[in-house]
Parts: structure tokens; sequence; C-alpha cells
């Protein structure tokens, strides 16, 4: 499975959103309704599941799904 | 929950008893001039250092999750019938465990009741209570959206709160270190977040409490809601209680207090309250959640008004932490208070949804409580613990128990206590045992004691214009 395959995963079950509406472009807080407390949550199950650390600073830059795909790419 | 049994027995200091009676009596004498006052219900009362006329309480709807089905007309008709809700535990593997059976709330689907994104940020006992309170607002016939949130209250009780959110997140600490601990965890597990739920979804922007007073939270809950309504703070309030604590922690906790039953071979006869046999107490949960309205408000909008809560009895053993007081004084003075401030008389009440947790010190106390209240009324009034069926829902009991004694003056019908098997010669009342039967009930009692020598009573009245 790809990465943006797993990060539309996580985000599904995380945000309890619909599949079609987790796309490259969505926004996690303005298209999917994430706050601040859903954000940090989501954060730490990325790390676990790509087995990376998301700094405070890094998850902050984070805000559509393309930005997390692009991120753990990077880190991998 | 109260009532251990030799532990705590063992720690009391019984010289104290005279003096304790002597309290009762001279409580009594303060509390039993309500006959004075009783063809004068509406007379200004002098309260929080403003005088104010007092407005009436009615219950216009109810909602419950409970071990004995979901929704009004499902555990209505199986407490009718004495259905038992107790099992073993089937949530978790209870092998190791002295007490393996529980009265677990069977087939409740959150999404049935809320969005699956909302569910996933609530602790079970949050979910029950949401579920519950959206049952209630549907049989009052309510459409809040159209109400002045500002007048429309939410006081619920629970007596744990999150306890299974805590044990997972406190696993995750363990396990995977303080970075991976939910940013949830502490909005889940916290006691008023049932309260805060219920608000965020009704729109309760008036009066707000959580009564944290263990096994009398629920009561607690239905007074303080009385008490908010008489004074005019409010013309809707949802109140009641919530509990999900089928959890090992917490059954390991009870079981370590020898307060649970241990007939694990007969799950369904396992609560016996007032059985001259009866060991321990039986954990429960769920959620009761009713609608209090104000009674002009309810008129005025044409709402079916199932019947009126019209005292309330708070009071403290001050004695021990988990033990109940000699001869119950503690409840038996919160009753004595609960029947002065309906302003009737003791030999006015019909019926007492008991406590009744089937240990062996509460249901000692409770009755003697009973006797020291009503005197040789005791024998004519009917007394009965419905935690023979429900299990003992904890800080939701005095919700569901509230609803129960609502719905036994309305249908006219007392509900049993079931299990009944031997005769107990220190309970000696009218336990209606094994069989509901049909009565004609005017007023009726709902008695809550919890840990900590809380003491809840609250007094139902039959509707009538």
């Amino acid at each position: 499975m790809d990465i943006f395959e797993k990060v539309k995963e996580i985000t599904v079950e995380q945000l309890g959103v619909e599949e079609d509406a987790v796309t490259m472009d969505a926004s996690f807080i303005n298209d999917l309704e994430a706050d601040s407390l859903d954000i940090v949550e989501l954060m730490m199950a990325l790390e676990e599941e790509f087995d990376i650390e998301i700094p405070d600073e890094d998850a902050e830059k984070i805000a559509t799904v393309s930005d997390a795909v692009e991120y753990i790419k990077d880190k991998q | 929950m109260s009532g251990t049994r030799e532990s705590s027995a063992a720690l009391r200091g019984f010289g104290a008893v005279p003096a304790k009676r002597r309290h009762i009596k001279n409580t009594l004498i303060l509390f039993c001039p309500a006959d004075k006052r009783k063809d004068d219900k509406t007379q200004p009362r002098q309260g929080g250092g403003r005088r104010f006329s007092m407005k009436r309480a009615v219950i216009t709807g109810v909602g419950a999750v409970t071990p004995v089905g979901i929704g009004k007309e499902e555990v209505w008709k199986n407490v009718k019938a004495g259905v038992c809700g107790i099992d073993r535990i089937t949530r978790f593997d209870p092998s190791d465990f002295a007490c393996q059976i529980a009265a677990e709330v069977k087939d409740f689907k959150p999404e049935d009741f809320m969005d699956k994104k909302e569910a996933k940020r609530m602790d079970l006992f949050v979910q029950y209570a949401v579920a519950a309170a959206k049952m209630a607002v549907d049989d009052a016939g309510l459409a809040l959206d159209k109400e002045d949130g500002n007048r429309v209250g939410c006081i619920i009780g629970s007596g744990i709160g999150g306890i299974s959110t805590l044990c997972e997140q406190h696993a995750r600490l363990l396990e995977k270190g303080p970075g991976k601990v939910s940013p949830f965890m502490i909005p889940m597990m916290i006691s008023n977040m049932a309260v805060g739920q219920v608000s965020i979804m009704f729109g309760c922007k008036g009066v707000n409490l959580t009564t944290v007073s263990a096994c009398a939270s629920g009561t607690d809950a239905m007074g303080q809601a009385l008490l908010a309504i008489q004074r005019g703070d409010a013309d809707i309030i949802l109140t009641g209680g919530a509990e999900a604590t089928v959890n090992e922690l917490a059954l390991a906790g009870f079981s370590s207090m020898k307060a649970l039953s241990t007939r694990n071979d007969d799950p369904k006869g396992a609560c016996s309250p007032f059985d001259k046999d009866r060991d321990g107490f039986v954990m429960g949960e769920g959620s009761g959640i009713m609608v209090l309205e104000e009674l002009e408000h309810a008129k005025a909008r044409g709402a079916h008004i199932i019947a009126e809560v019209v005292g309330y009895g708070s009071t403290n053993d001050a004695y021990h932490m988990t033990a109940p007081a000699p001869e119950g004084e503690g409840g038996a003075r919160c009753m004595a208070a609960a029947v002065e401030n309906a302003g009737i008389r003791p030999e006015d009440v019909d019926y007492i949804n008991a406590h009744g947790t089937s240990t062996p010190y509460n249901d000692k106390y409770e009755t003697a409580a009973i006797k020291t209240v009503f005197g040789e009324h005791a024998y004519k009034l009917a007394v009965s613990s419905t935690k023979s069926m429900t299990g003992h829902m904890l800080g939701a009991a005095g919700g569901i128990e509230g609803i129960l004694t609502a719905l036994a003056i309305e249908d006219g019908f007392l509900p049993a206590t079931v299990n009944y098997r031997t005769p107990d010669p220190e309970c000696d009342l009218d336990y209606v045992v094994n069989q509901g039967r049909a009565a004609d009930i005017t007023y009726a009692i709902s008695n809550s004691l919890g840990f900590g020598g809380h003491n809840a009573s609250v007094v139902l009245k039959k509707y009538i214009d």
C-alpha cells in the first residue's frame, strides 16, 4: 500500500470521515473538520504507523493530506 | 454502593450509637412538622437570602440505557415482568476475579443515537448519557432548537466517570511513553463530560452541573434539578445519571472491598436484596435521563406529564468512608428531610424505590431507616429494589430508579424485588417480593445511598393539575 493510501486509511479512522473526502488537496481542518485535538491524535497515529517522529514545529506545517504524504516520504 | 461487609464493620465505634440515636430523634422533631405547611405549598420560602415563590417541576420525558433494555417501553416491560439483566461478564475474561458477574448493557449501538465521530470522542458512560438524553427529549416531544437555550439546563451525575478510557491510556503511557497518550484522554475521562456532551448536543446553555456523590449521584442530580426549576432558574433540565464501570480495574477494586456478590454459578439469582442470604451487590451500568420541566412550561406546550417531583433530601452520615451509620441514621434523616421538603406527612408515602443493594448492611440499615421515619406506616407502604433486576448502576442508579418510580406512579404498578427466597427477621417490610403488582400510588420516594456517606432521596407524586 502506498503512503497516500495508508494516510487516507488513518485519516478515515481518526477523523471519522468518508474515504472519498480524503483527497490529496484536502485540508485536515478546513475540509475534514478536524480540531486541534484531532490533529494531535492524527500525528500520533502517523508516527506510529510509519515509525517516525513528528516534532511539534513540523506538525504545525502539515495542513493538508499531501503535506502529510510529502513529509512522510522525506522522513523515510 | 453503601454497605460493605465485615471489613468496614470492624472499624466502627459502636459506643457512639446512643448519641446518634438522640440525633435522629432531634432531627425528626426538626423535620416533621410538615403537616403545618401541607395546605399552603405555594407560600414564599426563604432561600439563598431572597424570597421566591416556588415553581412546580414535572417529568415530561424519560430515556434509558440499561441492562434490562434500551428505551422506556422495553425497560418498563421487562421491569414489570421481573426480567433480570445480570449474567457472566462478557466485556473481558473475568476468570481471575472473585466476582465474575455483572449487569451489562446489551446490544447498545452508539451510531443509533450519535454520529461515529462524536461517539469516538466519548467514553462509554458519556455515550450512554447522550443516548438516554436523546430518548428522553424525543419522549417529551421537545423541539429544543425552538427553546431559549439559556432556559435549558443539564444536571447529570456520575460516580466514577471514564474509567475505561483512563485504563486504556494508562496502558499506552506504560507501553509507549508520555508522548503517545491521547489528547482526548482527559476530556473523555472527566466525570462532567456527560453533562458537557449532552449540553453540546441539545443546546443546554443554562444551569449546568455534574453531581459526584458515588451511588447517590443520579438522585442528587434530580434533586438539584428540582431545586433549580423551583427557583425559576430554568424551564427545562435534562437530568439523571450515567455510569460504565464494567471494567477490570473497577471490578477488582469493588471485589477487594468484599462488596460484590460472588454467586458466579447463579448470575440471575445473585442479587437478592432484603433476602437473608444476600451476599453483596452486582455491578450494573447504563444511564437514566429524564426531562424535568417547569409545570406551566409543560402545560403551555401540551406536554404529557408522567409524574411530578415534589421533594428532595440530602444528608451525609459523617461516619465512615463506606459503611453506613448504625440503624441507617443518615438515610433516615435524608428521607425525613425529603418528606419535609415535599410538605407532606410520612404516612402519605405509598412506595419507596429503595437503594436496596443486596449487601448485608445496606438492606438491614435502610430497613431500619424506613422504620425510623415512617413508624407503623413502614409496614403499610411498599418497598422494592429494582437493582435485583438492573444490578447496581452506581452513579446512574438514581437516574434509572427515579424513572422507574415515575413510571410506577403513572402506570399504577409496583415493580418487584426479584430473587427473594429466605426471609430475614431484620428485613421485615413489604418488599413486593418476586412479583410486581398493581397499586394506586400518590407519593413515592426514590432513595440512593453512596460511599462517602452520601444520602439522597427524592419524592415523586402522581400528577394532579
